[in-house]
């Protein structure tokens, strides 16, 4: 009896042991993980990645050293062409914007979003119309409409590299108030921001932190931001005015309604289900880290998160938009 | 001067225990990452950039920055040593440090190569201090004609200046444009040249083609000449290596002309690459021995080390000032900036200036004992050179094997780096020069990038290059540059003598 109830319970014990294995030996990283950001260093890409990384060691959420590289080439489509050659494996994951889903539309690449697996998007950019209100002379959205209307196409827009998002808002702009504008493409919007601060052009459509400081020192203005409502940051930047006083493009006079810009993360399609669920579980952490939203507040960002089936749905529909974008612009890749 | 006090309270935050050993620190791993070649500051920046989060953003910058300095003095090593750039902007120092390694004065050209480094880098942090604020606002008057203007210069140094014919200059300069020309274009968004071909769609790096051109192609000459490379017997001695730092002074002109060149193209975007070129090209005209530069020339070594340190040492102001970063190791630092939390911008000066400060502090500090840490590494890497050939040359060929992996982790870029080899083993045998295909590589798409650019803001016409004072001078010094070749000739047909003759009369008046 006694003998029985020990083997009972001896058994008992490895039944449990055994359905509790699996549970326990849910996927953990086990060697250094590598995050490929799909923009050249001190881009908002490459910033990005490196403030997960931050995040990561500083909260210790992960014990596993983390590398970043940058792999830029061809607008970042490098990075996810690397993604679609390390298919299943769970130690690269990749950063961008909604790049990952547009390049192709305009492109002929060798990857196609069926190579990635979305894992998050961690916050959402903003765009706001920037001008020098010193060299052009121009105060406000009516102004800026008034200019365009007068001379058109003299005024110059400047924004990061051709088509995508800064060249695809400047379209939309230009249809919604009937103006016609000149967009010319840098290699990031941060040099946009010192060629308008400069006065060389009118212009640009930068994030919040590309154009900051620059409006710190008064040689450029927020006129609008591209969201249904405004921001919500009611802490004074420059002249007494806070993020909170821009007022949105739609109450201005520009019917854009919300442009912002999703920071991405994807890893390779075929990674393990259990690994994909960690990471999810892991990201959705780091939103919650205090250097992470110290990341969110300095660039006046909107913290939303999705995963999952929330983030599908939400590629699924942005590409539907920019597909209609792009088509509008006749920039679609002719079919093969 | 308001700039005086700040620097001092710089120093105060700069010299302190802690920070002097992290500069220690700094340059010998900045040393490792330089010697090495494809590895290259940036990447070096890169991967210690994590260590960072957790320091304060002083410290932090300090140990970049120290990094910095060590991996662009390490970076000449090898280009002296083995005809291998270490790092884009060492690749002029190849033309006379390599000739004079191999006549058996390593410790001299390395020598010369530090000091004459160390002399450029303080010159720019000189310039940093005492015109920062102004500095600041002159780059802002720099649009895409500027840029272009800019570019153009450097170009033009280099046609005109050439000893060669300048008609293979040319081609030479074509072929690079054309690589330069490969992968995705800035302005349509296309991919150029790239044949479908994924592994292009990032462009030739250009690390990759200069390990090849030099180190590899140096490598098929040497074996071409039977092994030739027996070891060199390199001098040893210290009182060698005080000799050549007290010769560097004879070389004031050159090394002041450089100094300014260096500062110039550092603060406007050319980078510490196009300036040591261009300094190079321009000593070979002005220097006293210019038409034996190529073969061993000090004055050769001089040129592109000071005008590349203090290009490098200036390109870090347009990045704290307005954000945009003036070389590539820049660009990384200020991805560190911005993860630190401070935002790099006019602004940073008055809400930083400790940080600001700090760093240009320590610029002083890093290169002083940078200097010294690579003058003392000096026999170590000379004895390198006494190992025979058949032991040398296979532990070249693997350092360029790796270095030109390192570059980006790319297997295909080994089989490039090859095809690069031979490439300048034909260019060497028909004696096309390297040095414009090099330069057009480096700065082929952004001229271009800045040509399109101005066009657009100028709706297409050209008067844009005339528009102002500042780009009208530049194209004009350019276009002098360019056709100064012609020009003396003409002046020497038409008798009255430019260079030729320039000298016999100087020696009359003499013996008068």
């Amino acid at each position: 009896m006694t003998v029985n109830s020990l083997k009972l319970a001896a058994l008992t014990a490895a039944a449990t042991l055994a359905i509790a294995a699996p549970a326990a030996a849910e996927w953990k990283p086990e060697r250094p993980i590598e995050f490929v950001a799909a923009a050249g260093p001190g881009g908002g890409t490459d910033t990005f990645a490196r403030v997960v990384q931050s995040a990561l060691s500083k909260g210790n959420l992960l014990s596993d050293p983390i590398i970043v590289s940058n792999k830029a080439g061809g607008s970042g489509a490098e990075t996810f062409i690397y993604a679609k050659t390390s298919g299943g494996d769970p130690y690269k994951l990749f950063f961008g914007t909604q790049d990952a889903y547009v390049l192709p539309l305009a492109n002929k690449l060798s990857y196609s979003l069926n190579d990635l697996e979305p894992v998050a998007a961690m916050t959402f950019d903003p765009f706001i119309l920037w001008v020098n209100p010193k060299s052009s002379g121009i105060e406000d959205v009516k102004g800026f409409i008034a200019k365009a209307k007068e001379a058109p196409g003299t005024i110059k827009v400047g924004g990061a590299k051709a088509k995508e998002a800064d060249e695809t808002l400047t379209t939309l702009i230009e249809k919604s108030a009937g103006i016609d504008l000149s967009y010319i493409p840098y290699k990031s919007g941060s040099e946009a921001a010192v060629q308008v601060a400069g006065g060389h052009i009118q212009a640009n459509v930068n994030n919040p932190s590309e154009s900051v400081e620059q409006w710190k020192a008064g040689v450029q203005k927020p006129l609008c931001v591209f969201e249904e409502t405004r921001l919500t940051d009611t802490t004074i930047i420059a002249d007494g005015q806070s993020w909170n006083s821009i007022p949105t493009c739609q109450e201005a006079g520009i019917a854009v309604k919300s442009f912002a810009q999703p920071r991405t993360i994807w890893a390779a399609k075929g990674i393990p289900a259990d690994a994909l669920a960690y990471y999810t579980e892991l990201f959705k952490k780091v939103a919650q880290t205090e250097e992470f939203k110290g990341y969110m507040t300095r660039g006046a960002q909107i913290p939303r998160t999705l995963t999952g089936a929330e983030f599908k749905a939400f590629i699924d529909q942005h590409k539907v938009a920019y597909s209609g974008y792009y088509k509008d612009n006749g920039w679609l890749k002719t079919a093969d | 001067m308001s700039n005086f006090g700040l620097l001092l309270d710089g120093f105060a935050v700069a010299l302190t225990t802690h920070h002097i050993l992290i500069m220690v620190a700094g340059v010998l791993l900045g040393l490792v990452v330089g010697v090495l070649p494809g590895l290259g500051a940036p990447n070096g920046v890169s991967l210690l950039l994590p260590l960072t989060f957790t320091m304060d953003p002083v410290s932090a910058i300090i140990l970049l920055t120290s990094m910095y300095w060590g991996a662009l003095f390490g970076g000449s090593t090898t280009s002296i040593l083995f005809n291998i750039p270490g790092e884009p902007s060492s690749v002029a120092t190849t033309f006379d440090g390599y000739p004079m390694a191999r006549q058996g004065q390593a410790v001299r050209a390395l020598t010369l190569a530090f000091s004459s480094a160390g002399i450029g880098a303080l010159t720019g942090v000189i310039v940093i201090t005492l015109l920062s604020g102004w500095v600041a606002n002159f780059a802002l008057r720099f649009g895409a004609a500027e840029y272009f203007a800019v570019y153009f210069m450097a170009f033009a140094s280099f046609i005109g200046m050439s000893s060669g014919s300048p008609f293979k200059t040319l081609v030479s300069m074509m072929l690079g444009f054309a690589c330069s020309a490969i992968g995705a274009d800035t302005i349509s968004g296309e991919s150029r040249l790239t044949f479908e071909f994924d592994a292009l769609i990032g462009g030739i790096s250009f690390l990759v083609a200069v390990i090849g051109l030099f180190g590899l192609g140096e490598l098929i000459m040497t074996m071409e000449e039977n092994l030739e490379f027996h070891g060199v017997k390199a001098k040893l001695s210290l009182r060698e290596i005080f000799k050549t730092v007290a010769e560097v002074p004879r070389y004031w002109a050159t090394v002041l002309r450089s100094a300014l060149i260096g500062c110039w193209m550092g603060i406007t975007p050319g980078g510490p690459t196009a300036a040591s070129f261009m300094s190079y090209a321009i000593g070979r005209r002005f220097a006293k021995n210019g038409n034996r530069f190529g073969k061993g020339e000090p004055e050769g070594i001089v040129a592109p080390e000071t005008a590349d340190h203090s290009a490098g040492s200036c390109a870090l102001l347009p990045m704290l000032a307005l954000g945009i970063p003036g070389s590539a190791t820049a660009a990384v630092m200020m991805g560190g900036l911005m993860i630190w939390g401070l935002a790099p911008g006019p602004m940073l000066f008055t809400t930083r200036p400790d940080f600001v400060w700090g760093l240009i502090a320590s610029m002083y500090l890093g290169n002083i004992i940078a200097v010294i840490l690579v003058l003392a590494t000096v026999p170590m890497f000379a004895y390198i050179l006494r190992a025979p050939f058949r032991i040398v040359g296979p532990m070249i060929t693997v350092v360029c094997m790796i270095g030109a992996y390192t570059v980006a982790s790319h297997t295909f870029d080994i089989w490039l780096a090859l095809l690069f080899g031979v490439a300048g083993y034909v260019f060497k045998k028909l004696d096309y020069p390297l040095a414009p295909f090099v330069l057009a590589m480096v700065l082929g798409d952004k001229a271009e990038d800045a040509f399109r650019q101005a066009m657009l803001t100028s709706n297409g016409s050209a008067s844009i290059f005339w528009s102002n004072g500042l780009v009208g001078t530049m194209m004009a010094l350019g276009i002098i540059l360019l056709f100064l070749p012609l020009i003396s000739k003409l002046l020497s047909k038409a008798g009255i003598g430019f260079r030729r003759k320039a000298l016999p009369p100087q020696s009359e008046v003499g013996s008068v």
